[in-house]
């Protein structure tokens, strides 16, 4: 006789329904914490690199490391429009966009406490070089006008941020004449304006960033070195797509250091709940333990029905906590990233490797907790257990 | 006494399942202090900010400058009795993980300011002769093993190239609330190297307003925003600790998880321990049935429950407590700088106990009244 059968295993669970049920919840809430903090991780980075192009390049100041800290001349911004293997449209202007990018103040929805806005200037060429980005109500501002398209985001969670509503900055009032959806990207959090008017508003002689399109994106190499070398410049090129992954970077590590720590602190408590409930376990079928022994079950039968009595109920366990996990799905979150000093509102993100990370998670609970007391059964002598019963 | 040595006793019968719920305990217990000693660092810049320091801004945001010109408007506001300024200067000292605060002020304005920061007068002066000189505070020098006299290079983000400043003085907090992690430069120097590369200076991050009256600070504030309205650089005004809690509202989706967090240790700590007690009382079914028999009533098998399982937890409540001091302290030393004022609070302390109490109380409520009333001839019949 090899192995004892599942149902007997199951059965075991049942009958002792409270202790199971409590044994389970706690080890859920470990698992749905764990779960979390990575769908929070896997939403941020999802969200930033959605917003690069693989086939766009943005130029910053050396150093800068993020736009608002960034600086380029119109001068510099006119030679990098010059260079070869930039893109050109139909008309043969290259696709070039110089943007100002202004942090702006606003109350969030709800609490009514201020936060970061990005604020970005640009015009036709941002549009074409960004085509995740859709107005969905409204017009698109008008060149030279006061006026601003709002993200989703944006719209969702700023107070004033409303169709046909005004927003004062610069010394100007600036009217929201569309908002677009930007396709779960950073642009979702960003407000958009002209770019000569931004300027002007806030007298600023310097654009923040140019981003430019690639005629062919395998050539990025020898734009960046030219770039990079020309010594008129001090200027840096990076992807769009690394440059958005390296501003998700401070934010996602933070978030995923702290969560792991916390989920581990959390696993210990958790771990001493399925050891004490399988001691228990243990404890009180002492003269079972003899009799199947005594039918002819091996040791490594008995530790293997203990094991896989701790495993089924870290399971449970983990199933209830990734499901509660799923439900955060439907949450957004909203928060300042360190790397921009600007509002960025993502989603919870299950992927099925978050998943199955979660749900190893528990099991691997389930052994801890469950090893010892399952050794223990398998070592107790026949005589001494049939003699308790 | 004879029902405490009782309590004892049943509560280490199973000495292996009390140790292991009282391990439990004491990781809860001092996780909770931890993340809510985390929570209370993030607030730690608007405790111990002064309420004769208002900061004006521009009313866009923190990134927009404004004029150094300004500083004579503000001086001129009725109820204003010093103006000084600020740069966030955002350099990076090797790598980036090695984060701390650098701010570009005027000195001879800006100390007057913040008595907070104690600096003796020979460094002081040092400092002001210096242009390429900078002041640390002690915990920032400590970290990093920096000497008066030594040459800190910083690599600039917002003011490109890099930057060799020499240490000219270590300044100490007045108490313990006192941000010591801030590196103070000369506004002047950064301001005159702008201004050689661009052709465009004279602008500050913020404008440090010191007020007579703290009660007036909302008047004074309306009348400093009024001076600039409709100008090319509208400002904002809000007191020191306004400033600062806007800081702390940015990342308010952050500390709002941790705080769900540290409740969600507590109930799973609960349920670890209702555990226990679930099946502390299951096997001792028939005792209490003997006890009933013998003339005990009710309320004696409840006190029984409630009172070992308060001992449980408030032992372990109390050794998570003791953890939490030396936790804490390792805590701060790896975070470093990121949290300049890391201490475990009083209030801390109380919840930790008050939420080992709890666990304690709710773990016992039902075991407690379903034995006390279990029918005593079913009770006895158990033990066969």
């Amino acid at each position: 006789m090899n192995a004892l059968p599942l149902s007997y295993i199951a059965r075991n669970l049942r009958v002792r329904r409270v202790t199971t049920v409590l044994t389970a919840a706690g080890m859920a809430l470990v698992v749905y914490v764990f779960a979390t903090v990575l769908m929070m991780t896997e939403g941020i980075r999802a969200t930033l690199v959605a917003t690069g192009q693989p086939d766009n390049m943005i130029v910053l100041r050396k150093g800068a490391g993020a736009e608002i800290n960034s600086g380029i001349s119109r001068q510099q911004a006119a030679i990098i429009e010059t260079l070869p293997g930039i893109a050109h449209d139909a008309g043969g202007r290259a696709l070039a966009s110089k943007e100002p990018v202004v942090l702006n103040n606003l109350p969030k929805r709800g609490s009514g406490k201020p936060s970061n806005v990005t604020l970005r200037g640009t015009g036709a060429a941002g549009l074409a070089l960004r085509p995740q980005v859709q107005l969905v109500q409204g017009r698109m501002f008008r060149p030279g006008g006061s006026e601003v398209i709002a993200g989703r985001a944006v719209a969702a969670g700023f107070q004033g941020v409303d169709l046909g509503a005004t927003l004062r900055f610069g010394g100007r009032d600036w009217v929201v004449v569309g908002l677009f959806d930007a396709g779960r990207s950073g642009f979702d959090s960003e407000l958009w304006a002209d770019a000569e008017q931004l300027m002007a508003a806030f007298r600023r002689q310097a654009v923040s960033s140019v981003i430019v399109k690639l005629a062919d994106a395998d050539r990025f190499e020898d734009l960046r070195q030219r770039i990079e070398d020309d010594p008129r410049l001090g200027l840096e090129a990076k992807r769009e797509e690394r440059f958005y992954a390296e501003q998700s970077e401070a934010l996602a590590n933070f978030i995923r250091i702290l969560g792991t720590a916390l989920a581990v602190i959390f696993s210990i408590g958790a771990v001493v709940g399925a050891t004490i409930t399988m001691f228990g376990a243990v404890a009180s079928r002492v003269g079972e333990i003899g009799t199947l022994r005594a039918l002819g079950f091996r040791r490594s039968a008995v530790l293997a029905a203990f094991l896989g009595e701790s495993l089924l109920l870290s399971l449970l366990g983990g199933v209830a906590g990734v499901t509660a996990a799923l439900a955060m799905q439907a949450v957004d979150v909203s928060t300042t990233n360190f790397a921009t000093f600007a509002e960025l509102a993502f989603q919870f993100r299950m992927t099925p490797a978050i998943a199955v990370q979660s749900m190893l998670f528990a099991l691997l609970m389930g052994f801890v907790g469950g090893f010892v007391p399952a050794w223990r059964a398998a070592r107790l002598k026949i005589v001494d257990c049939l003699r308790a019963a | 006494m004879f029902l405490f040595r009782l309590l004892l006793k049943n509560a280490f019968r199973h000495r292996l399942r009390t140790l292991l719920t009282m391990v439990g305990l004491v990781v809860a217990v001092s996780a909770y202090g931890l993340l809510r000693t985390i929570v209370d660092a993030w607030y730690a810049g608007a405790e111990a900010s002064s309420s004769t320091r208002l900061i004006t801004r521009s009313a866009t945001s923190l990134t927009v400058p404004l004029p150094l010109a300004y500083a004579e408007r503000l001086r001129a506001v009725d109820g204003v009795s010093r103006v000084s300024w600020s740069n966030w200067f955002g350099g990076i000292y090797i790598t980036e993980r090695n984060f701390f605060p650098q701010f570009a002020v005027d000195p001879a304005t800006y100390l007057p300011l913040y008595p907070e920061f104690r600096l003796s007068e020979a460094e002081r002066v040092a400092w002001q002769r210096d242009r390429k000189g900078v002041i640390v505070g002690a915990r920032l020098a400590q970290k990093f093993g920096w000497k008066l006299g030594d040459n800190i290079p910083l690599r600039g983000t917002i003011y490109s190239g890099t930057w060799n400043f020499t240490l000219r003085g270590i300044y100490e907090g007045a108490d313990a609330s006192v941000d010591e992690n801030q590196m103070l430069m000369h506004w002047g120097l950064i301001n005159e190297t702008v201004r050689a590369r661009s052709g465009r200076g004279d602008y500050v991050g913020v404008f440090v307003v010191g007020i007579r009256d703290p009660n007036n600070a909302g008047v004074i504030s309306e009348r400093i925003d009024a001076q600039f309205r409709n100008s090319l650089a509208e400002t904002l005004t809000e007191t020191e600790k306004a400033f600062q809690l806007g800081f702390v509202s940015m990342s308010e989706a952050i500390l709002v998880a941790l705080q769900a967090v540290s409740y969600i240790i507590v109930i799973i700590i609960m349920a670890v321990m209702a555990n226990t007690m679930a099946m502390t009382a299951r096997e001792r079914l028939a005792e209490y049935a003997t006890l009933k028999a013998l003339g005990f009533g009710p309320a004696f098998v409840v006190r029984l429950l409630f009172g070992e399982s308060l001992l449980i937890s408030l032992i372990g409540g109390l050794a998570g407590l003791l953890l939490t001091l030396p936790l804490a302290a390792a805590f701060a030393n790896t975070a470093g700088s990121l949290f300049p004022v890391f201490r475990v609070s009083a209030s801390t302390m109380a919840l930790q106990l008050a939420a080992a109490f709890v666990v304690g109380v709710v773990a016992a409520a039902w075991p407690a009244w379903k034995m006390s009333r279990i029918d005593i001839v079913a009770g006895l019949r158990h033990v066969a």
